[in-house]
């Protein structure tokens, strides 16, 4: 009799390492709830229409590959100019002694772990709960996990205008880390804040990140995802925002293995604008680059705006993935959705493959999306090397050009100067 | 300074000769007009002598103070003098014209061992010889060339071509879509860049322009060669009879 071995199951091999964190009885209702998720839906498999462009199975293996810690090499730190209140994780775990005392004007701010001890909180109107209408029509089965399993990570509320930005930093020390964070974010009526993320975190990262933005209030959310190589992460970010409610999120990333980072945006008042934009530089010569832009927009009220600007610098084998939907409900008259998503190719192993979606279901709304791929311009590169310059150089130009319209979604001058010079560095780092 | 002998290039891409044997000699100092119909290959010789890709020279070769120039890359040839103010100016969107300019003007130096200029003494520079051209500071800022007018791209090219003070300059058509008032304004900016180490390869349909702007040498070119070459005098001929007498003389 021939003795067939039972299927392993990856979702018990990848859940066999991990413990759910201690809390009160309401977050462990959250997490209890995202493991039932996460149970039904099971781990994302090559079948999945929503992976098709991405492997997850670095993300389902029960442990991270490792990743080398970059030698940033006495580079300028992001955001270095710029005052801000520092909170830093190194390799997903909060670090008192690095951060700044966690105390802001116009803020609450504490550590989840903290908040999850309380008996009543706040943050249990949103734990969770953003995730969870966010698995709706697609699942996002590591956006569940994050729920269920994640201990760390920061809880704000906003009551006014936040006195600075808050700088979430992720540091990455252990090459083997398998970080889990989950933030949330609420910003009451009329509220302000900005919200700058920078760092690799950790070998393997999961972050999700849940933001209510109430009526009237502004939300500005600025991320480097940032140098290291081989890391690889996983990202969800929930929004969800009320009449006139301003969401801004701008993502650079440059190297990384492996990056999917996911944005669910639903508008549910009347007037919100919400714009998420995404800069990505890859070079696989030396280590392979697969960057997954994913982003999920719901218009579900009347004369709101939404904006998706992703742009995309490939060469030497590096493959970047969108795949952008707008999904405009019945009775979202005069939505204005637009989305834009494109790849330059700077040469011919570089890959882009995009999946841009409508989905109408209400009358009178604008709405248009455009997808291209193409190589450097070759008329404005000879023109620049006609006056001197060399052809990296001028590659270089061409590249921050073309990455010029994502930074320019970035409202505050200074952050935006700050991205600018980043990149700019970077590159001429890059040409030694 | 320039030496172009027995010039034959064809389309890389396809079996089409376009120049067939030009012959030519621009000492410093000088300034040399080179008139033709369309598509006899005047813009051909000045993208080839710029080191643009396209092309394959089969016989024949150029040389600026006698380093062969069809060796360069074409930032090297810049670095080594050669400017072409074009007839199409490129359209850079999200490029600033300054930045644009900085670049070109220090990598330049750098590439011939010089000290790059301050972001300071760039932009007084810029602002002075900007000035003399009625180039304003908002053309400055915006992306190079985009949203100009037509104008505005050749009075730009002749800012550049102030700026990086090259010793051999190319012209291509650049009295075309012009107004009387600009092409004076380019006509002054050349001639101010005049000087006995500097020569000018000015290409051009018209004869209007080497009113401004007066040759020493007027050469014509048809079909891929030059044909016939003289004095001023040979422009205000082709002005009043075309190329057709001069053509059917070659016969
Ligand atoms: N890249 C090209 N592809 C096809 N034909 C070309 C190309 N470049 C030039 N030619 C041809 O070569 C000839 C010379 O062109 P050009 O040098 O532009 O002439 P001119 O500047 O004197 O008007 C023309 O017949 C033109 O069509
Ligand atoms: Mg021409």
């Amino acid at each position: 009799m021939a003795v067939t071995n039972p299927k392993p199951d990856p979702l018990a091999a990848r859940l066999a390492g991990l413990a759910m964190p201690d809390g009160g009885a309401w977050v462990q209702d959250a997490r209890k709830g995202a493991l039932d998720r996460l149970t039904v839906q099971g781990l994302p498999g090559r079948r999945d229409e929503y992976w098709q462009f991405t492997r997850p199975d670095s993300l389902n293996a029960p442990d991270p590959d490792a990743a080398g810690v970059f030698d940033a090499g006495g580079e300028a730190p992001v955001y270095g100019e710029i005052d801000r209140l520092k909170v830093v994780f190194v390799d997903g775990i909060f670090s008192a002694e690095e951060s700044d005392p966690l105390a802001l004007a116009g803020i609450e701010i504490e550590r989840l772990a903290q908040a999850a001890a309380s008996d009543i909180h706040w943050a249990q109107g949103l734990y969770g709960v953003l995730e969870e209408r966010g698995q709706t029509p697609v699942a996002r089965p590591f956006a569940a996990l994050n729920t269920a399993f994640a201990g760390d990570g920061v809880v704000i509320r906003v009551t006014g205008k936040a006195a600075k930005p808050v700088n979430l930093i992720y540091r990455h020390e252990n090459e083997t880390s398998d970080a889990l964070l989950h933030h949330v974010v609420k910003l009451e009526p009329g509220a302000d804040l900005t919200l700058l993320e920078n760092g690799p975190a950790a070998a393997r990262f999961n972050k999700v990140m849940e933001v209510e933005v109430g009526d009237g209030a502004a939300f500005h959310h600025v991320r480097t995802q940032g140098r290291d190589h081989e890391r690889q992460a996983v990202t969800h970010v929930f929004a969800r925002l009320g009449a006139e409610a301003v969401f801004k999120s701008f993502t650079l990333t440059v190297n990384g293995l492996l990056t999917r980072n996911e944005c669910v945006v639903e508008l549910t008042g009347d007037d919100a604008v919400a714009h998420i934009a995404g800069a990505a530089m890859g070079d696989a010569s030396a280590c392979a680059f697969h960057h997954d832009d994913t982003v999920f927009v719901t218009h579900d009220a009347e004369r709101c705006e939404s904006r998706q600007v992703f742009k995309k610098v490939l060469r030497n084998g590096a493959v970047g993935t969108f795949q952008g939907k707008i999904l405009v409900k019945q009775g979202a008259q005069k939505t204005d959705g637009y989305q834009k998503s494109q790849a330059l190719l700077l040469d011919e192993d570089a890959t882009f493959l995009a999946k841009p979606e409508l989905e109408i279901y209400a009358d009178d709304v604008i709405c248009s999306h455009g997808s291209t791929s193409g190589a450097i311009d070759e008329e404005a590169m000879f023109y620049l090397r006609s006056r001197g310059v060399p052809e990296v150089l001028a590659t270089d130009l061409l590249v921050l050009a073309f990455l010029a319209d994502t930074i320019a979604e970035i409202e505050a001058p200074d952050i935006a100067d700050d991205i600018t010079s980043r990149l700019d560095a970077w590159l001429q780092r890059r040409r030694g | 300074m320039l030496k172009i002998n027995n010039l034959h290039v064809k389309l890389e891409e396809e079996e089409k000769q376009i120049l067939k044997g030009v012959d030519l000699e621009v000492p410093a100092g000088a300034v040399h007009a080179i008139m033709g119909p369309n598509g006899s290959g005047k813009s051909t010789l000045s993208y080839v002598l710029s080191g643009r890709d396209g092309y394959e020279v089969t016989e024949g070769g150029a040389t600026l103070d006698g380093e062969d120039l069809l060796e360069m890359e074409p930032e090297e040839r810049a670095a080594a003098g050669v400017f072409l103010a074009f007839q199409y100016p490129v359209e850079i969107p999200g490029v600033g014209n300054m930045t644009f300019l900085r670049t070109a003007l220090n990598a330049q130096r750098k590439a011939r061992g010089q000290e790059e200029l301050s972001a300071a003494d760039f932009l007084k520079l810029i602002r002075e010889k900007a000035k003399a051209l009625k180039i304003d500071a908002d053309m400055l800022k915006r992306p190079v060339n985009v949203g100009f007018s037509g104008g505005e791209k050749k009075r730009n090219e002749i800012l550049q071509m102030a700026m990086l003070e090259p010793k051999m300059c190319i012209l291509d058509e650049t009295d075309s879509g012009l107004d009387v008032d600009a092409m004076k304004l380019v006509s002054e900016g050349v001639n101010a860049l005049r000087d006995e180490g500097r020569a000018f390869l000015v290409i051009t349909h018209y004869q209007r322009l080497l009113d401004h702007i007066k040759p020493d040498v007027v050469h014509i070119m048809a079909d891929g060669r030059i044909v016939k070459s003289g004095g001023p005098e040979l422009a205000l001929e082709v002005e009043h009879n075309g190329y057709a007498d001069i053509l059917a003389e070659q016969v």
